[in-house]
């Protein structure tokens, strides 16, 4: 679960982790008003939104007058902020942070994270702050230092001086100040059972403080249930409604942008199912997984989100049922055509658990289904099928475009 | 021969009263799997299907039946504490089925394990079996035929799939282990190896691996420098976009780092044979042992 940057600022002042002043504000008054609250001269006028790369996209300013604010303000608030992280559709702006704005000396980089080689949480240091990390990593990979904390042993001075070392800090007062901030950050990442922390940029102010300039907190959403200040943080306007409503019925389900809808069992075999479509020539359209002790109602909630997205030209339900039962996925299926409708060819493969009786349920229920008999079978008529209907459907288009025209 | 598990090995159930422990210890038991004893604090003196003991600690479990393998189904806000309970208890091998443990539990678990004989697989994985020997975990039993091909991956029902080709084809196992999906797991691609490595009827591995982190590079470099036997190879994820995480939390492409061709690539350069298709691991390692 991602939250906010305003957000992971309250949880970093909660914990003591420097950051500027700052409130959010939903509105343009709202804005004005809190910048007024905050008695300074310069403020930072920031989109709310779950990605980064906002200042690129225009989702960030600086004001040297409470006009300006407003001004920025109404610019923002409401906008289709495009980013790097959001897609060519962009992200709605529906939050604002007004900040004090700072006099920055100088820009670094820190994060935290479960790094998967040592498996401890991790710092992540580097010089070079202010920039993309990534491109930080592929061009200049010496630059980024990592600290790897012991869980039994936790935050240590012996830390703090490879931070420091890390950073450059020759200077005492900076060496004090990044000690008490790894320190605080790594209470909170292991109190909150975070999986990302990030600060970028972490800035060192012209008189001379350590400042949280940025705040990206992600959490482990295995750990979500015993945190539930940060489950009240959650923006659902952030999340893909088609991923809220499947996560509802355990399901595991992401949008991608291809035609052949997938519905299978278990996390590698359904990124298998969405490979062999891609290999015969066609494009998935979602990552659905199911899981193992998926219900009938559960399958038939799978097989709606599927069939409401616009884009799908074909469906192919692919099960080796170990745990899942075939029968059980047939029967959520017919369910699911009842109550909505097929209006797109389907394929389906069952193996496993109780396949026999999976494959009666179907027959027997006189839907139209293409039968594949094997991994290979399937994704080659999934593919054929979402190509016929899509060549059937741009003629009806040109025929229908031509009917506009008075042609025929 | 095999590896880690066979027709000797005692197994115990940890969460053996619940709805996954209870279903799957049934069928590990018609599989013929030697299931001695189920663990469940507060409920020890029951009896699991009138004949298999429950007790309340592993320590006891272990004492009275002589268990040495802990199949493990505790829900996942528990199941830290009670891996650990089991590498306490010193038993020699712990498999967790759990799916959805907090990574930071998991962090101090494998904390915990550093120096202590207990070795753990997974969490979040189906397990291991023996074909007509023992079975522990979820997978469906029948699919399998005694063999010598080692099956190794981080997916559940993509091994299942693997499986059923070499079946389909004649082609039995020795031993299949799924490791888990989780990014903080306890046996690596490299531990598993090993034992094939050292497992004189393992002629053959298929290895699948799949997007995320950098386990599958790591294995390549251990295949290339020590592993003397045919590898066929299958990563998952190819079609999968940065950012995004595919169902299991370890399978996410971040920082541009953990894609499928990254991971195909390594394979390859270790003299591994890589099946494009999750459709030809069978018709792959067919192949190769034929040629």
């Amino acid at each position: 679960m991602n939250i906010h940057e305003y957000q992971g600022k309250e949880l970093f002042r909660r914990y003591g982790v420097p950051t500027g002043e700052g409130y959010p504000a939903f509105s343009v008054d709202e804005a004005v008003e809190v910048a007024k609250k905050l008695d300074c001269g310069k403020w930072v006028v920031k989109a709310q939104i779950h990605a980064g790369g906002r200042g690129k996209g225009g989702g960030v300013k600086l004001a040297s007058s409470i006009d300006e604010v407003k001004q920025y303000s109404e610019a923002i608030l409401g906008m289709q902020l495009v980013t790097h992280q959001t897609g060519s559709e962009g992200k709605k702006v529906n939050r604002l942070y007004i900040e004090k704005a700072g006099s920055i000396a100088k820009e670094l980089y820190l994060s935290l994270l479960v790094d998967r080689a040592t498996s401890m949480v991790t710092f992540l240091a580097s010089t070079e702050g202010g920039m993309d990390i990534e491109e930080v990593s592929a061009k200049m990979p010496e630059k980024i230092g990592q600290v790897s904390i012991d869980p039994v042993l936790g935050f240590h001075p012996f830390h703090t001086r490879q931070l420091a070392k890390i950073l450059n800090f020759k200077d005492k007062d900076l060496q004090k100040q990044i000690h008490s901030f790894g320190k605080s950050l790594y209470t909170m990442f292991v109190e909150k059972d975070c999986s990302l922390v990030e600060i970028n940029p972490l800035v060192i102010t012209e008189d001379n403080e350590l400042v949280a300039l940025d705040a990206k907190i992600n959490f482990d959403s295995n750990a979500i249930t015993r945190h539930k200040d940060i489950l009240e943080m959650r923006d659902m306007d952030e999340e893909d409604p088609a991923e809220v409503e499947a996560s509802k019925f355990g399901l595991s389900y992401i949008t991608l942008d291809g035609e052949v809808g997938c519905m299978v069992n278990g996390a590698g075999l359904a990124m298998s199912t969405m490979d062999i479509v891609k290999l015969n020539g066609a494009s998935p359209a979602n990552f659905l997984d199911v899981g193992g002790g998926a219900t009938k109602e559960n399958v038939t909630a799978a097989f709606k989100i599927i069939t409401r997205d616009p884009n799908v030209k074909a469906i192919l339900v692919n099960i080796f049922g170990g745990i899942m039962k075939c029968d059980v996925i047939a029967e959520g299926i017919i369910a699911a055509v009842k109550d909505v409708g097929l209006k797109v060819p389907l394929v389906v493969r069952l193996e496993g658990t109780n396949v026999e009786k999976g494959k009666e349920i179907l027959n027997g229920s006189g839907m139209k289904i293409i039968a594949a008999e094997s991994l290979k079978d399937a994704g080659e008529k999934a593919a054929k099928a979402a190509k016929a209907a899509q060549t059937a459907q741009s003629t009806q288009t040109v025929k229908a475009t031509s009917v506009a025209k008075g042609e025929v | 021969m095999s590896i880690f598990v066979n027709r000797n090995t005692k197994i115990l159930c940890q969460g053996i009263t619940g709805k996954h422990g209870s279903f799957h210890s049934e069928q590990c038991l018609a599989y013929g799997t030697q299931l001695v004893a189920g663990v469940t604090p507060g409920k020890g003196g029951e009896k699991f299907m009138d004949k298999v003991p429950v007790f309340d600690s592993v320590y006891e479990a272990k004492e009275k039946t002589g268990a040495t393998v802990s199949m493990l189904f505790v829900p996942p806000m528990f199941a830290g504490d009670a891996i650990a309970e089991a590498v306490d208890a010193e038993l020699d091998l712990v498999i967790a089925i759990t799916e959805g443990i907090p990574v930071m539990d998991m962090v101090k678990v494998k904390q915990f394990l550093k120096g202590k004989k207990t070795r753990l697989i997974g969490p979040n994985c189906p397990g291991v079996i023996t074909p007509s020997e023992c079975k522990i975990g979820i997978m469906p039993g029948h699919i399998h035929k005694p063999g010598k091909v080692g099956v190794l991956s981080r997916s559940g029902t993509l091994t299942y799939e693997a499986v059923y080709q070499l079946s389909q084809r004649g082609i039995g196992q020795s031993t299949c282990v799924g490791i888990g999906g989780d990014p903080v797991n306890g046996t690596n691609f490299i531990d598993v190896l090993e034992a094939y490595n050292a497992d004189p009827d393992t002629e053959g591995v298929i290895m699948i691996g799949e997007i995320g982190g950098s386990a599958e590079e790591e294995a390549a470099e251990y295949i290339k420098q020590e592993f003397k036997k045919s590898v066929v190879g299958f990563i998952a994820g190819m079609t999968a976009p940065p950012g995004k995480r595919m169902g299991h939390a370890g399978a996410i492409i971040s920082g541009g780092k953990g894609t499928a061709s990254a991971k195909v690539d390594a394979l390859r350069s270790a003299g591994v044979t890589v099946s494009e298709s999750p459709a030809d691991m069978g018709e792959t390692m067919a192949s190769l042992l034929n040629g």
